[in-house]
């Protein structure tokens, strides 16, 4: 039609995405395998060529590590899947993770010129394929720059811990990563459900990570084997990057909370992914579940946590939120693949207190209704209770999902190490610098609780100066 | 992988194990914990330092066979491996000269309470040492307490050794004859019963007493909140505010209940490790692989 109306040489313009295929969501309620299939290669060489190679290249601006989007784009269309996986991790060292959990409807999709009368291209479901594509043939070896003798520590091995580590061992460092739990990863494998993310995706990037030399030492609670100092001043560590995440949970601080059956999300997700509870008992850990769970929350760990909560036997699994609809902020994906699994939402409502039966174990919430006032400082209408409106809701399962803070182990630990009022380490954007010499820091420890793409992002920056500040040190002796 | 370097039986189900891990005997204090993993699938489980070397890189452990974690464990023997051990966890004990001290260990409490008694001494303080058993055969490192403690009182509940009687009889005579005044501080460690019944005592005399919780816990670096306790009418973690509190605080009951959720889930866990020989791997390598 198009090149009817135009004489020059214009594309056609496909107006939809092509779908991603999906699990039935009446069959995926009942396991834990992916939601979302992956394109096969006919559907991402044609999703390809809708895109229109704009010289501008403004998608790329709202890739928070600017991904050359359209140039791996035009490796797809031309078949060479190997030139465009290559592309994209140049820019990006976990792409099966960031193509499937990036909410690109905020970054790069909204860019896209397409998206602007029709629907954007599918930037990250093509960086799925090109990953998924890779690890099915077998990852390639990348190259890594002679040593330089310089030993650096990572601290926690989330996104933007693996970022840093990988990018500091191709400039040629000696990297250790030291993480807590006994599997690196951080929340790709503790807190991300399998159903969206394979733990095998995550630990095949890592095992990348590997290949290039660098270390993992996993069961290392840094600030409690060796504090930031003795790592430096007796390990022979010369930089170091804290990427320890948002890892303390929130609570409501109402009564009932530590009642039998009220988990964080932390614990929820955790108990589940990590330790796979639900494959009790061929493995050790349990969850109870109950009929009726309550998730409190309405971001991305809430909706994680409500369709676990349906996988795992729940009969209804309910959102409990104090705004509305529109005002949740998880990715919208991820509430309308909720939705469509039967996920429920009581909007406008919060608990007041928690009842329990008399072994302690949850029965019921009291509830007050909410309605919307004024915006508030994040531009969102502020919820306000309705006075009166108390009501019981049964529930045998509650799960916490209202946020999580900066677990305050390694600046306790740590002398000379500024942090916020809430607790976050203070680190400048350009350089993920801290107020300690040769310490550096970023991911949601700096940020609060945000997105994989921007702790990746932020590894990436601190790696630019961790290995600057390396190369000065090295110039002065 | 954490090597098991040495194993004592010190009665059916408490067992002793010395284990390779240079990193946490570096740094550890008393009062502080493991958690660890036996193999692929199982469960994180917390257990005190009992005694540590840090010349040779060891840790000490003292646990009671209860369930599916601690009986696979006990099952292991010296060559054997564990899958993770990661520590030293939670806060150490509070160590300083404060005078005369009584240290209380009830049944597998008495090796946590071991290393706590030698740090008191150290400090100068005159450490009465109280340690109980049900029965004369579950009774343990008699000799190595009486060593770190200035005076040991050892009592047996059904009088097979030494004394018939609690820990709390032990701890009420002790007081009585002393003085209230004359003491600083009472540190209880040992079964939540054990534990709480301590604390009602010493609640009448007025004497601080410090216990040590045994809480669930899953990561033990306060990223869950399952370990989640109220003590005086706050909520703590456990594993990084703890797992030592003042035991007039702390809301018993609460914990009791919480410990019990799992209940039919470790006694499903526990029956199908024993029916299936005692190894769940199916492997028929007895539990050790
Ligand atoms: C349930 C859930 C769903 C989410 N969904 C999405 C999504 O769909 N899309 C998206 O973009 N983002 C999502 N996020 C957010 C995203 O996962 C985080 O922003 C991101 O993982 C932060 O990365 P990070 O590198 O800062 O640290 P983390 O991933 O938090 O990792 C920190 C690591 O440090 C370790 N650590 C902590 N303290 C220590 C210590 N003292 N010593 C050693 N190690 C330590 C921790 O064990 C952990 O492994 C989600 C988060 C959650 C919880
Ligand atoms: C900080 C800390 C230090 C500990 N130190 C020691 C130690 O030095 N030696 C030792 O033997 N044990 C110790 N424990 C208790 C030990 O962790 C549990 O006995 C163990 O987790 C049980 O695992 P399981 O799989 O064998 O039994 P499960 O199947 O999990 O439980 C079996 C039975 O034990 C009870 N139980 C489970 N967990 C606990 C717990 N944490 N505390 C008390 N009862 C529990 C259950 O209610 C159930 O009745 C400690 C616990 C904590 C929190
Ligand atoms: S990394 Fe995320 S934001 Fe960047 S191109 Fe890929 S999907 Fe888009
Ligand atoms: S903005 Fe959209 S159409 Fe244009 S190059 Fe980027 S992806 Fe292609
Ligand atoms: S065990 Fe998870 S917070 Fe204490």
């Amino acid at each position: 039609m198009a090149e009817l109306q135009e004489p020059k040489k214009k594309k056609e313009i496909i107006p939809k995405k092509h779908p991603m295929p999906a699990q039935d969501p009446a069959a995926r309620v009942k396991n834990f395998d992916e939601v979302a299939l992956g394109y096969d290669e006919e559907t991402a060489v044609a999703e390809a060529n809708r895109c229109l190679q704009c010289k501008k290249e403004p998608c790329r601006q709202g890739c928070p590590v600017e991904v050359e989007i359209p140039a791996f784009i035009k490796l797809i269309a031309e078949r060479d899947f190997a030139g465009a996986i290559k592309k994209i991790k140049e820019k990006n060292a976990l792409p099966a993770v960031c193509g499937r959990v990036c909410p690109q409807e905020n970054q790069c999709e909204k860019y896209c010129t397409l998206g602007k009368k029709n629907e954007p291209v599918a930037i990250g479901r093509l960086e799925r394929f090109c990953a998924d594509w890779e690890l099915a043939q077998g990852v390639f070896p990348q190259e890594v720059a002679p040593p330089t003798g310089f030993k650096v520590a990572v601290v926690g091995s989330g996104p933007g811990g693996l970022t840093c580590a990988a990018d500091l061992a191709k400039l040629g460092h000696q990297v250790t990563i030291f993480e807590a739990l006994h599997v690196p990863g951080g929340v790709l494998m503790y807190g991300i459900p399998e159903f969206r993310l394979p733990k095998r995706v995550v630990q095949a990037e890592i095992e990348n990570l590997k290949k290039l030399g660098v270390n993992i030492e996993v069961n290392s609670v840094v600030g409690k084997f060796a504090t930031i100092d003795e790592l430096m001043n007796e390990e022979g560590f010369a930089a170091v990057y804290i990427g320890t995440g948002a890892g303390l949970p929130y609570f409501m601080n109402i009564p009932g909370e530590n009642s039998c059956g009220v988990y964080s999300a932390n614990e929820f997700l955790t108990r589940t992914n990590l330790m796979k509870a639900y494959l009790f008992p061929e493995w050790d850990t349990p969850i109870k579940i109950g009929k009726k769970v309550a998730v409190l929350g309405g971001g991305n760990v809430a909706m994680d946590a409500a369709r676990t909560a349906l996988r795992l036997g729940a009969e209804e699994s309910w959102i409990v939120y104090r705004r509305s609809k529109n005002e949740l902020p998880a990715r919208h994906e991820e509430v309308e693949n909720a939705i469509e699994e039967g996920v429920k939402f009581a909007f406008l409502t919060s608990p007041t207190r928690i009842l329990a039966d008399e072994n302690g174990k949850v029965k019921a919430m009291e509830c007050l209704k909410y309605e919307l006032g004024e915006p508030d400082a994040s531009g969102r209408r502020s919820p306000v209770p309705i006075p009166g409106s108390e009501f019981i809701m049964e529930v045998d399962t509650v799960v916490v999902a209202i946020g999580q803070g900066p677990n305050p182990l390694v600046p306790r630990t740590t002398k000379g190490l500024d942090v916020t009022k809430k607790g976050n380490i203070v680190a400048d954007p350009a350089t993920g610098a801290t107020s300690k010499p040769g310490v550096f820091a970023g991911g949601d420890v700096v940020t609060g609780a945000a997105t994989v793409i921007l702790a990746m992002g932020a590894g990436r920056v601190a790696a630019k100066s961790i290995h600057q500040y390396l190369m000065a040190k090295k110039g002065e002796s | 992988m954490y090597k098991i370097l040495e194993k004592q039986v010190f009665s059916p189900i408490i067992k002793l194990m010395v284990i390779e891990a240079p990193k946490v005997a570096k740094k550890c204090q008393p009062g502080q914990f493991v958690i660890l993993r036996t193999h692929e699938e199982g469960e994180r489980i917390p257990l005190t330092i009992a005694d540590f070397d840090r010349e040779k890189g060891t840790i000490t452990i003292v646990f009671q066979e209860v369930g599916k974690t601690t009986r696979r464990l006990g099952r292991l023997e010296a060559g054997d491996c564990l899958r993770d051990f990661v520590g030293p966890l939670g806060t150490p004990s509070h160590i300083e000269n404060f005078g005369t001290v009584i240290c209380v260990g009830g049944g597998v409490g008495v090796a946590p309470v071991f290393p706590i008694a030698r740090a008191l001494k150290e400090a100068g303080n005159h450490v009465i040492g109280i340690m109980g058993a049900r029965t004369k055969e579950l009774i343990f490192w008699e000799e190595k307490m009486r060593e770190a403690c200035s005076e040991l009182f050892v009592t047996t509940d059904d009088g097979s050794y030494v004394r018939k009687g609690f820990v709390t009889d032990v701890l009420k005579d002790v007081i009585e004859e002393r003085g209230k005044e004359q003491i600083a501080l009472v540190l209880a460690i040992g079964p939540q019963p054990m534990m709480r019944a301590c604390c009602n005592l010493t609640r009448e005399y007025g004497l601080k007493t410090i216990v040590s919780l045994n809480s669930l816990m899953v990561d033990g670096t306060g990223m869950c909140g399952c370990c989640r306790v109220t003590v005086g009418g706050q909520t703590r973690f456990v594993c990084v505010d703890g797992p030592e509190f003042d035991g007039h605080q702390v809301d018993f009951a609460e914990l009791a209940r919480r410990n019990a959720f799992f209940l039919e889930e470790e006694k499903l866990s526990l029956e199908r490790y024993q029916s299936s020989g005692g190894c769940s791997c199916g492997c028929g390598c007895g539990g050790g692989q």
